[in-house]
């Protein structure tokens, strides 16, 4: 397994599996009142199956606006989006929460724990969404826990975990529906720096096992650890390539 | 399929959760549905006392009797139409039974004389006022369904005599002679000595209005003796042969009386013949009236907690927008998160509704308790009544704030602090 403080030169990037998104032209307006906002002016990428990918960019760049296209919360204005080959743009609400069901594994920067219920309730969630049955849920919830290293927490609540413990949490929810990609916004901003390290170790585990990983953020330092960095500017991408 | 149970069983889990952890807010709120629930199922079961104790005591009007009056039991608009009809003598009674007799295939059995009047009653240690007392032949024995506690009614003998004899429901007897049989006693009406010959069993009250275990009844002969028999106050009741043909029975009367009376063809008959079916003809719209007017006042107080209801569901979706956002995130569908919200509405509704309904069985005992004569008669539909009306409650109270939930954008719901 290879350390966040690995030299880069060590990691290898690994060629690339099927594609799984494939994003055309996209463009996405907000009316504010009078004024309208150009979030995307027309954005083409492709993320293909084990990639490990970040996304950055200023705020107001348009960052998260297309993180949340490529999270399938919301739908662009113009353009062509499929996922797996399908098409996202013309999909209605439950449509789109099927997909993100599915296929996507959701990481926030402020974890989104449910503060009432236990870790393996937390992780539990997304599976009974997909109608999982209550033992299948609980085998493949303690399963993920296990995978981030809180085997032994899984009945904790989020206020008895420390902050790096509830993004690990969080990171087995997003890895339990076993999803195409997974997407994390910000996963370090709320931790301190070695906790931060910790969970950026835990994504290049995640990666070496063959997940494909999106992390959006602002930081550099965090996103080096990715393979590919895609930078936005003005809705639009500036660059996207490997990490030198 | 299996997903929606999941999801419903999970909502529950939650709405639990959610009562648990915010018990004081929900609390109150239940308190809201606790009110609603307890005005409306006490109301409820003031309405279905009053039908109870209307059915027994039209049951004691008897379903096979025809009433002779000089007033008819529904509305008039006419007063004075009615108020210059004769009176009806004693001895109408004895012409009708005459005619009955006469008519071979008559569908009517005997008609009985009675007169009314309130009276003191006295023992030689109390006395009780008030005292409905009813004068009457010995032939009313077969037109009630009465059963005694103890001794008989008046013979044919005594009847005609007008012996000074009598018998008195059982709160007469309990007070006028405490704790002894008031057989052979001595009492007396108004200053006048009767014997007590029988007592009657417990009857209860009319349509709760006066207590049919507070009469004395005596000879008709008697009554003439003591007190006036002036007008209105004598009215005659005829029992039928078959209570099947009462309406065809009720018109073989009308024509007996015609005769009695010597009145004309095509005059308009100066007296009324009624029968339980009229009076509950009558009762029926001021019945239904008193049952609508406080459901609906009751109602309205159950609308405040619906208030309250709707309220705490707002509350709850606005606090909660981020998790909403998250759970729409991790593949929520929209009829989820109104599943869910629903359903916590519904739960607090149904936390109050129980309550209601532990208070409302609780005040309905203390009440029959203090107030025995007081109309309530619990039911299990009223269990099942006031369970509905909660989750009614819930669902439409809760429907509008979960809908507002359900339809979230994820985007928004997210970011929002």
């Amino acid at each position: 397994m290879s350390s966040p403080t690995a030299p880069l030169e060590a990691r290898k990037v690994r060629p690339h599996g099927p594609l799984v998104i494939s994003i055309e032209n996209v463009t996405k307006l907000y009316q504010m009142g009078e004024e309208t906002i150009h979030a995307l002016r027309g954005v083409s990428l492709s993320i293909h199956r084990n990639e490990y990918l970040a996304i950055m960019g200023p705020s107001g760049s348009g960052k998260s606006t297309l993180m949340n296209m490529l999270g399938c919360l919301d739908t662009p204005t113009s353009g062509r989006y499929e996922f797996n080959g399908e098409n996202v743009a013309a999909m209605v609400d439950d449509e789109l929460a099927a997909i993100r069901n599915r296929e996507i594994g959701f990481v926030f920067q402020t974890f989104n724990l449910l503060a009432r219920s236990d870790a393996l309730r937390n992780v539990e969630l997304p599976l009974i969404y997909a109608g999982l049955p209550p033992h299948e849920r609980a085998e493949r919830a303690r399963a993920a826990l296990d995978s981030v290293g809180l085997g032994a927490r899984i009945h904790h609540k989020p206020n008895e975990l420390s902050g790096g413990q509830r993004q690990r949490v969080a990171i087995a929810r997003a890895l339990v529906n076993r999803p195409s990609i997974i997407l994390a916004d910000e996963p370090t901003g709320n931790l301190d720096s070695k906790t931060g390290v910790e969970i950026m170790a835990l994504f290049e585990d995640l990666y070496e096992k063959g997940n494909t990983l999106i992390v959006v953020t602002h930081e550099e330092s965090i996103a080096r650890h990715a393979r590919r960095i895609v930078r936005l500017h003005d809705g639009l991408i500036e660059s996207d390539g490997p990490v030198d | 399929m299996d997903r929606l149970v999941y999801e419903f069983t999970e909502a529950v889990r939650i709405a639990m959760a959610q009562i648990r952890a915010n018990k004081m807010r929900s609390l109150l709120t239940a308190l809201g549905v606790v009110i609603g629930i307890v005005a409306v199922t006490l109301m409820g079961t003031a309405i279905n006392g009053i039908n109870v104790g209307f059915n027994r005591s039209l049951a004691i009007l008897g379903d096979d009797m025809l009433y002779i009056e000089k007033w008819p039991w529904h509305g008039v608009e006419d007063w004075w139409d009615y108020a210059n009809r004769p009176p009806f003598r004693i001895q109408d009674a004895d012409s009708l039974n005459k005619i009955f007799q006469r008519s071979p295939n008559t569908l009517l059995d005997v008609a009985v004389p009675s007169a009314q009047r309130q009276s003191t009653l006295k023992s030689n240690v109390n006395q009780v006022s008030g005292v409905f007392t009813i004068g009457t032949t010995d032939a009313y024995a077969r037109t009630v369904s009465v059963e005694y506690q103890s001794g008989r009614f008046f013979n044919e003998s005594e009847s005609r005599a007008g012996s000074q004899v009598c018998i008195v429901g059982i709160d007469v007897a309990d007070k006028l002679f405490p704790g002894r049989s008031p057989i052979g006693e001595s009492v007396k009406i108004e200053g006048n000595p009767f014997r007590v010959i029988g007592v009657l069993a417990r009857q209860g009250s009319f349509l709760g209005l006066f207590s049919l275990d507070t009469q004395v009844i005596i000879p008709i002969n008697a009554f003439k003796k003591f007190f006036d028999v002036h007008d209105g106050q004598v009215t005659i009741r005829v029992k039928a042969k078959d209570k099947l043909h009462l309406l065809d029975a009720q018109e073989e009367l009308i024509g007996a009386m015609r005769r009695v009376r010597g009145q004309l063809p095509g005059e308009p008959e100066n007296f009324s013949v009624e029968q339980q079916q009229a009076f509950k003809a009558t009762l029926d719209p001021i019945k239904s009236g008193i049952a609508f007017a406080g459901l609906f006042v009751t109602g309205l107080s159950l609308f405040v907690g619906a208030i309250g209801i709707m309220n705490i569901t707002f509350v709850s979706v606005r606090e909660r927008t981020k998790e909403i956002g998250t759970r729409k995130a991790l593949g929520a569908r929209r009829a989820t998160i109104l599943l869910q919200f629903l359903i916590e509405a519904v739960s607090i509704c149904c936390v109050g509704g129980v309550f209601g309904l532990l208070l409302t069985v609780g005040i309905s005992f203390m009440l029959k308790a203090a107030m025995p004569s007081f109309p309530l008669e619990f039911s299990a539909g009223l269990i099942v009544i006031s369970i509905v009306v909660s989750v009614a409650t819930g669902v439409v109270s809760g429907f509008v704030p979960a809908l507002g939930a359900s339809r979230l954008d994820p985007v928004v719901a997210l970011r929002y602090e």
